[in-house]
């Protein structure tokens, strides 16, 4: 099953190796790793995507705290979050297909078209991952030329502050 | 304003280090420079490893952290055998690398290597420093993550303008929000594992190297006397029990004794203290925790339900834990159980056989009977480890500083070098191989400058007798690439440094050569003449569980 691994980490030189090295290293498999700084000066959050039961889950959980730069770990996946992905692609278009596409993409996926180029259309979405993954398989249909996906970003609702 | 290299050597006597294993070159020398215009020793090793090694053989005999100057490129990667050694077995080292230059780094200069990315995996933490400033803090910092916790090794990487650069060196106390390594276990743990205790009619303390580590072996055998339990250890946990203790069933595993591994099979309650069930002990993950009670205290929560599920895991410093739980816990006897493990004790070791050829078996018995109150062995890896492990008599301590997890050929001598040096008081015997000797012997001559008494027992099978034993029982007696017809005679590699030799090649040799080895001063070597067929037994083969040893 799929957890969101939400974690806090000194920006030190290295620790994004650290953190990459691990996954790889014990053979856990990362569906996704974003990172970015935070509100804290020095300090970055990494929002992760692993794939695995719970008791590797809980493994990768106590790895992650043997890192001396991550400072905090938080699996959100069972709490309420709100998570986001930014996907950029550019699709095949004909002068038949461009008014549809253009359409469905303002209209339905609230997305918008950042480049246009003689039979191509750069085309900017934001949204959980079902909406990214809706808005690629709508445009499969078109032809993509390129696709990048930022990966997800989460954080949990609420105020309360997480002591695990 | 200092140097950073002062700064470097400020740092070190701060954090009370008398001595240090080193070996020179280029993008160290500033901190070279330095350090010999300190009060601390210096110890030339012959190769890096060597230096890893040896400081890790002084760490475990003094539980201080063993301080590693080697250079930039070649000097870095030579030590990683040794780091990759030390981290398997939770050793604190320090260890201090040069670097090339910072405008040079990333160009491929000359000896440039990325170290700190190399041994991101073996390490338990490491740092390339970039400013002279932050010099005094990092090494602080280092010192403090290798010793405490789960010790382990911390590596810095200092390029050469950071150690040429001037800075105030500005002390800072240490900050690390991140690392906060448990202490105590918690009360409600604690709480249930009495109950569980209360209940159990057969409990075993299964003691791994974090017993030792922890230096909690007093505690162990009162708390194994309160519930009225038996004790076996890991290889690594050898040490943490006196073999002559009437509870201690000795080493379990792969080549475990045939009490411990019966024990570990008929037990109602296993107590793991300071191990991480390691594949060498549980075999075969699947069937090993049937029918029995799991608590497991250790100091990594990492390690806890990592190889084997616990029903109560408990996390905290070994000695601090068994002390608390003592508090909780009612006393008790278990007089069938603990008949059984007299009975068990009473097999061991097994008869020797009949023919007259000379058996590694003798050996380890005549240095049962000859050796002095506080004796420090160190082992290379091979059946000649095993045969010890499994045989000679150790005290409860740091008496048995062998490569456990890596399982690295060559330890066993530096890491002598190191063992004396941190106790130059105790008589110290480096047990080792043919094959292992002839990957670091070239640290005789450290041995020699240092004018070291180290008494060398060689278990000289003129072969890789561990890796043939496995093709006895794995390829149908097909030996390939095992035997060693180019061995030197290791006497006269001893003689060609200055230090006695002696042979031994009869059983009625081994008790007077011996004897009188270990009474001439300085280091010796004993070549025991031992034959290739003397395997190591009881042995469980693949797939099998504990109680199926077979010894043939
Ligand atoms: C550096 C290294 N290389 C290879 C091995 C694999 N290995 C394990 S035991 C062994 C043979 C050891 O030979 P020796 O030191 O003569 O000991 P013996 O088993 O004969 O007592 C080998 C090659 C190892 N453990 N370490
Ligand atoms: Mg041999």
């Amino acid at each position: 099953m799929q957890h969101v691994l939400s974690v806090l980490v000194r920006n030190r030189a290295g620790v994004l190796t650290r953190v990459s090295g691990l996954f790889s290293r014990r053979g856990y498999n990362i569906e996704s790793l974003v990172v970015g700084t935070t509100e804290k000066h020095g300090i970055s959050r990494m929002t992760i995507v692993v794939n695995g039961d719970d008791n590797i889950i809980e493994q990768v959980i106590k790895q992650l705290y043997k890192l001396i730069d991550v400072i905090k770990v938080q699996n959100i996946t069972n709490d309420p979050f709100v998570d986001r992905e930014l996907v950029l692609i550019r699709v095949r278009v004909t002068k038949e297909s461009r008014a549809e596409i253009m359409d469905t993409v303002l209209q339905v996926f609230r997305g918008r078209i950042v480049d246009i180029s003689g039979d191509s259309m750069m085309i900017e979405a934001t949204g959980d991952t079902g909406k990214i993954e809706a808005i690629e398989a709508y445009l499969s249909s078109f032809g993509i030329k390129e696709m990048a996906r930022t990966g997800k970003v989460a954080l949990a609702r609420g105020a309360k502050d997480r002591r695990d | 304003m200092k140097t950073g290299a002062e700064v470097v050597i400020e740092a070190l006597l701060r954090n009370n280090t008398e001595l240090v294993f080193s070996y020179p070159g280029g993008a160290i020398l500033p901190v070279y420079n330095a350090l010999g215009r300190s009060p601390i020793k210096n110890v030339l090793v012959r190769q890096e490893q060597g230096a890893a090694h040896a400081a890790s053989g002084y760490a475990r005999v003094t539980g201080k952290a063993g301080v590693v100057i080697a250079t930039s490129g070649p000097g870095a990667t030579n030590l990683v055998t040794g780091i990759a050694t030390a981290n398997m077995d939770s050793i604190p080292l320090v260890l201090i690398t040069g670097q090339v230059s910072t405008d040079m780094i990333g160009t491929d200069a000359f000896q440039e290597t990325d170290i700190t990315g190399i041994t991101h995996p073996i390490t338990k933490h490491n740092y390339l420093v970039k400013n002279s400033d932050d010099l005094a803090e990092v090494i602080d910092e280092a010192f403090h993550i290798a010793t405490t916790g789960r010790k382990g090794p911390v590596l810095i990487d200092i390029p050469k303008d950071v150690a040429a650069g001037k800075t105030k060196g500005t002390v800072k106390p240490i900050h690390l929000p991140s690392y906060q390594p448990t202490v105590k276990g918690s009360m409600r743990q604690l709480k249930k594992a009495a109950t569980v205790m209360e209940n159990a009619k057969r409990p075993l303390i299964f003691a791994g190297g974090g017993v030792v580590a922890a230096a909690a072996q007093k505690e162990l055998a009162a708390f194994a006397a309160l519930i009225d339990a038996a004790v076996c250890t890991s290889l690594m946990g050898i040490g943490s029990i006196d073999t002559k203790n009437e509870r201690s069933l000795g080493m379990t595993g792969l080549h475990g004794r045939t009490g411990a591994n019966l024990a570990m099979s008929e037990c109602d309650l296993l107590i793991a203290v300071g191990c991480r069930f390691d594949d060498r002990v549980t075999l075969n993950h699947s069937g090993f925790a049937a029918a029995k009670k799991i608590i497991h205290i250790d100091i990594d929560p990492a390690e806890i339900g990592k190889n084997i599920g616990a029903n109560i895991p408990i996390v905290g410093d070994v000695a601090a834990v068994l002390t608390d739980l003592a508090t909780v816990t009612t006393a008790k006897t278990n007089e069938d159980w603990m008949r059984q493990v007299a009975a068990w004790r009473g097999q061991w070791p097994p008869q020797a056989a009949a023919d007259n050829s000379l058996m590694a078996f003798q050996i380890t018995a005549a240095l049962n009977r000859l050796t002095p109150k506080d004796v420090i062995y160190t082992t290379d890896v091979g059946q000649h480890q095993m045969f010890a492990a499994q045989n000679l008599e150790i005290e409860a301590g740091p008496h048995f500083i062998t490569s456990g997890g890596l399982g690295t050929m060559g330890y066993g001598l530096p890491a002598a070098i190191g063992a004396k040096l941190g106790a130059m008081k105790q008589t110290v015997i480096a047990i080792t191989g043919d094959g292992s000797f002839q990957m670091n012997f070239n640290e005789l001559g450290t041995i020699r400058d240092q004018n070291l008494d180290l008494k060398i027992v060689l278990f000289n099978n003129a072969c890789l007798g561990m890796v043939r034993q496995l093709q006895h029982h794995y390829s149908g007696d097909a030996y390939f690439g095992v035997d060693l017809p180019g061995n030197p005679d290791f006497g006269l590699i001893a003689q060609a440094y200055g230090f006695a030799a002696f042979r031994i090649e009869k059983r009625e040799e081994v008790f007077p050569v011996l004897e009188e080895a270990l009474q001439t001063p300085g280091t010796v070597l004993i070549d025991c003449r031992i034959s290739k067929e003397d395997m190591v037994f009881p042995i469980v083969l693949n797939n099998q569980p504990l109680k199926n040893m077979i010894y043939e």
